[in-house]
C-alpha cells in the first residue's frame, strides 16, 4: 500500500496534472501535493506524486520497483 | 550486491547479542523477502514485522460496512488489494453489487461524475502515506454522490501502544520510508528507543540494520535517517497542511489490537457530507474472530507467518483465511510467494 514508484515529470498540464515517465509507461498523475517543473523526479503513489526526488534516486528506484511488481504478477498468475 | 555484502560483513562484527528490530511497513518485508536480508544477518538478530500493512489491519467490522454498502446498492470503489480480505460473512470479491477496483481516490470521483443517479463509496485505507491523496481530492469539491469509508490510520499512536505493552520485546525499530517521505521523521523523536529511516533496496534495508545494531551497541536511543535521497526531517509539509485541513485524529480499533487511542482520522465537520458511515448510518460490529487464524499475532510482531497452523494449508494467497495472506503487503502472503519459489 505504501508503494510509491519514482516518475519523470514530461508536461504539466491544467488542474494539478502532470504527465509523467515511468519508464516504460506514461501516465497522467496529480501534482497538487508537491511543487514541480517539467524534467524533475516525483515518487508517485495511488495516482498523486508524493515528493520530489533527486534524478539519481529516480532512475535507480525505478528498476527496484520493476522486479518487485514483475515478482507479484508472477505469484498471481502462479 | 558488493555493498550490501560489506554492510552485512560490518553488521556480523557489530552485533554480539540477541537484538530484535521491528518493521512497520509492508514494503519492507516485501524487500526483505524479496532480497533474502534474513539470510545474510548474523543469527542474534532477528526482524520482525509489525502493523505495517493498511489493508491487514482493517477490522473485519469496517469491511462488512463496505460489503453492506454494496449491497444496498452504492457503487463501491476499492484498491484491489481489499477485495479479497474477508469480513465476518463474505468479502468485497464476493458481495453481491457494484464493486470496483481503482488505483487511487480520482478513478473514484471520476465514477461518481459518470454516475449522477448512484451513490459511490471509496474505501479509503491506508497511512500518512496515503491520506494526503485523499484530503487534497476532499477541497476540490467531488460530487455528492460522492463519499469516502474513512479507515485511515496513523503509524506512531501504534508503535505507541506496542511499546507500552512491552510484549514484542523490541530493541529497535526499522521506520517506514514513504510514511516519513511525506510526515518527516520528528514525531518518532518522543520514543525513547533507536529507530532508522529506511528506504526500499537491499542495501538501505541492511544500512539501517547497520546504524540501528550501531546505537544499541552505544547504549544509544535516537532518530536516524539512512533515506535521505527520499525523506527530510520535516516531511512534506504542504502534504501534512492539507491532512491537517481535512482530518483530525481520533480513536479507532485495528484488526488484532484494542482500540488505540488518536491512531485513526476521522473526517472535519466542514467535509462531514463524504463521510459514508455517518451518510448511511453504519455502525461497525465488532467482531471477535474464532478460525485460528493468528493474524492478529504477526501484525504484533509476536508471531512468524509460519507459526500458523493454517499458513500454505488451509490459509493460501488463492483462499485467505486471514488479512495477512490477502495484501500484497501482508506478511503471510509475502512468506507464501517467496517459501514457494525457493
Amino acid at each position: 500500500m505504501c508503494i510509491a514508484v519514482p516518475a519523470e515529470i514530461l508536461e504539466i498540464r491544467d488542474g494539478n496534472v502532470a504527465l509523467v515517465d515511468y519508464g516504460e509507461l506514461q501516465q497522467e498523475v496529480r501534482i497538487d501535493l508537491v511543487d514541480v517543473k517539467v524534467g524533475e523526479f516525483v515518487l508517485v503513489h495511488v495516482g498523486f506524486a508524493i515528493q520530489r526526488l533527486s534524478r539519481e534516486e529516480g532512475l535507480e528506484t525505478r528498476e527496484l520497483f520493476k522486479e518487485v511488481y514483475k515478482a507479484m504478477e508472477e505469484a498471481d498468475h502462479a | 550486491m558488493t555493498l550490501g555484502t560489506d554492510i552485512a560483513q560490518k553488521l556480523s562484527e557489530v552485533v554480539d547479542t540477541d537484538i530484535r528490530i521491528m518493521h512497520v511497513c509492508g514494503t519492507h518485508e516485501a524487500a526483505i523477502a524479496k532480497y533474502g536480508v534474513r539470510s545474510v544477518i548474523p543469527p542474534q538478530m532477528k526482524i520482525v514485522m509489525g502493523p505495517g500493512c493498511p489493508v491487514c489491519i482493517t477490522p473485519q467490522g469496517e469491511i462488512d460496512a463496505a460489503c453492506e454498502l454494496a449491497e444496498r446498492g452504492c457503487i463501491v470503489c476499492t484498491y484491489g488489494d481489499l477485495l479479497r480480505v474477508p469480513g465476518s460473512k463474505t468479502s468485497l470479491e464476493h458481495v453481491k453489487g457494484d464493486v470496483r477496483i481503482v488505483q487511487g481516490i480520482t478513478k473514484a470521483v471520476e465514477i461518481a461524475r459518470q454516475n449522477p443517479d448512484k451513490e459511490v463509496v471509496f474505501i479509503s485505507v491506508g497511512f500518512e502515506t496515503t491520506v494526503p491523496t485523499v484530503a487534497a481530492t476532499l477541497i476540490t469539491n467531488p460530487p455528492e454522490n460522492f463519499s469516502i469509508l474513512v479507515s485511515h490510520r496513523l503509524v506512531p499512536p501504534a508503535m505507541k501502544w506496542l511499546m507500552e505493552q512491552g510484549e514484542a520485546d523490541l530493541h529497535g525499530f526499522i521506520l517506514p520510508g514513504h510514511v516519513c517521505a511525506v510526515m518527516g521523521y520528528h514525531e518518532y523523536e518522543q520514543f525513547k528507543v533507536p529507530q532508522v529511516v529506511a528506504g526500499f533496496e537491499p542495501e538501505d534495508i541492511l544500512l539501517a540494520l547497520l546504524m540501528l545494531a550501531e546505537q544499541i551497541k552505544n547504549g544509544e536511543a535516537k532518530v536516524e535517517n539512512a533515506y535521505p535521497r527520499v525523506v527530510t526531517y520535516e516531511g512534506n509539509v504542504k502534504a501534512q497542511n492539507l491532512m491537517k485541513e481535512v482530518f483530525t485524529p481520533s480513536d479507532v480499533e485495528w484488526r488484532g489490537f484494542p482500540v488505540i487511542p488518536e491512531s485513526g482520522l476521522a473526517l472535519k465537520p466542514e467535509f462531514e457530507a463524504y463521510d459514508a458511515q455517518k451518510k448511511f448510518d453504519l455502525v461497525y460490529e465488532k467482531i471477535t474472530k474464532k478460525d485460528g487464524c493468528i493474524c492478529d499475532r504477526v501484525l504484533r510482531g509476536l508471531a512468524d507467518p509460519s507459526d500458523c497452523k493454517l499458513f500454505g494449508k488451509a490459509c493460501t494467497p488463492r483462499v485467505p483465511v486471514g488479512p495477512c495472506m490477502v495484501s500484497h503487503e501482508g506478511a503471510c502472503r509475502i512468506w507464501y510467494q517467496y517459501q514457494q519459489k525457493r
